[in-house]
Order: C-alpha cells, then structure tokens, then sequence
C-alpha cells in the first residue's frame, strides 16, 4: 500500500493513539494514507470509531505480535 | 455543526482527575466542540501544580497489590505510597500523565472554565492557575451546555 506517512504509537495508552493521529491527520492532505503501529488492543474499536465519526477511511487493519498496524485514508 | 460536549469536573484526586481530561482530548480529535466547568476540588486540576493524590480508603474496589484494612490505610505515608505507585503503574502503562493531558486539551482548543464562587471560597489566587482559562459561574456554563449534545457531571 503506498503509504504517505507512518506514525509509531506503540507503547502509548488511550486515548493517546486517537490523539497522536488526529494531530497527524491535521499536518496531511486529503486523500493521503497514514500508516499507523499501535500495542493497545483497544485501539482496534477506537479507531473504527474515530474513522466512523470523523470520515476518514480506515482501508486496512490487521494484526500480528501484539501489534495493531491500521491505514487510514485522509478525508478530502 | 460540530457536536458539542460539556463537562462539569468537581473532583480533584488522581483517579477522578483522569476521566474530564480523557473524554475531552478524545471529543476534540472527534471535532467535538468542548468545555469544562471546574468547581470544588476539581478546580485544583487547573493549578500550574497538579498534586492530584489518590487515597485507598473508603475505596474497596481499589485493586491493591496485599489486602489492606481502613485501619493500615489510613497510617501516615499510606496516601503519598499508593499515589505514587498509581503514578509508577500508569507510566509503565503508557497512560498519559494529567499536566499532558491537559496540554493536549488546551492545545485541542478545550474550552475551560474555572468556578468564580468556588475560586472566592478556597481563596484561591489566579495567579496559582494556568494561563487560557476562563472564570465564571453557573449560568456560563448553561449558555454552552444548554446547546450540548454531552453533557456529563464527574
């Protein structure tokens, strides 16, 4: 996936991913794909939930290693 | 029209201090419009020196490493012991600390208020609480809660 931007969240706590990608989300453009490396397992929910309510497009999700890799589509 | 969520923050121990700070980071990044109404011992959560404690007793659901009876607990040190295991937890936990917390509201634009009235009863100075916060009372905080689409008490 061609990806324009990664963020490394691991470690962090909620509601710290949400708010690290939100304020990285803000430095991009639209149509843009942020590539983000999460270890908090609630992060899987929230980030749907932050795609949901903001309209930015969750492309992909996956997990491996107690790792949580997301890609996330900039709203235009 | 961004969503709106108000919030009145009227407790000042560490554990109380985190949820206000929490919902309200979160609502911002969910382009919330948001604010908090601190009164009583929330207020303290607006000093430049957050001394938020955390005490064990009256707490039975407070998850403790051995059983514990109110009578130990309540010991000289037990209150600064358990504070600063709670804080140790939360950092190997990577839960944010609360003056981080905070940071992230203001810069997210979080809107917040501090409790003239209750400012004027603990004497408290303006000059012991952050810079970017508003003073006001009840009313104020209908005029922005009366249009919320949240509104919670903590």
């Amino acid at each position: 996936m061609n990806v324009d931007k990664e963020l490394d969240a691991r470690g962090l706590n909620c509601p710290l991913p949400i708010l690290r990608v939100k304020k990285t989300l803000a430095e991009m453009s639209g149509g843009q794909v942020l590539k983000v490396v999460a270890t908090d397992s609630g992060s899987v929910k929230d980030f749907q939930a932050f795609c949901r309510q903001t309209g930015n497009e969750l492309l992909d999700s996956s997990e491996g290693n107690g790792e949580y890799t997301f890609f996330m589509k900039k709203k235009v | 029209m961004a969503k709106k969520l108000a919030i009145i923050a009227s407790k000042g121990t560490l554990d109380w201090a985190y949820p206000p700070f929490i919902l309200a980071s979160t609502a911002a990044a969910l382009d919330y419009e948001v604010q908090i109404f601190f009164t009583f011992y929330g207020l303290t959560l607006l000093k430049k020196e957050i001394d938020a404690q955390i005490s064990p007793l009256g707490n039975p659901a407070m998850p403790m490493p051995v059983p514990m009876p109110n009578l130990v607990q309540m010991l000289p040190g037990m209150e600064s012991m358990a504070t600063m295991m709670m804080k140790q937890k939360m950092k190997d936990k990577g839960v944010a600390s609360l003056p981080e917390l905070r940071d992230l509201c203001q810069e997210a634009g979080v809107k917040m208020i501090a409790c003239q009235m209750t400012v004027d009863l603990f004497d408290f100075k303006k000059e012991d609480f952050i810079e970017g916060i508003e003073y006001g009372g009840a009313a104020t905080f209908f005029e922005f809660a009366g249009e919320a689409d949240v509104s919670l008490f903590i």
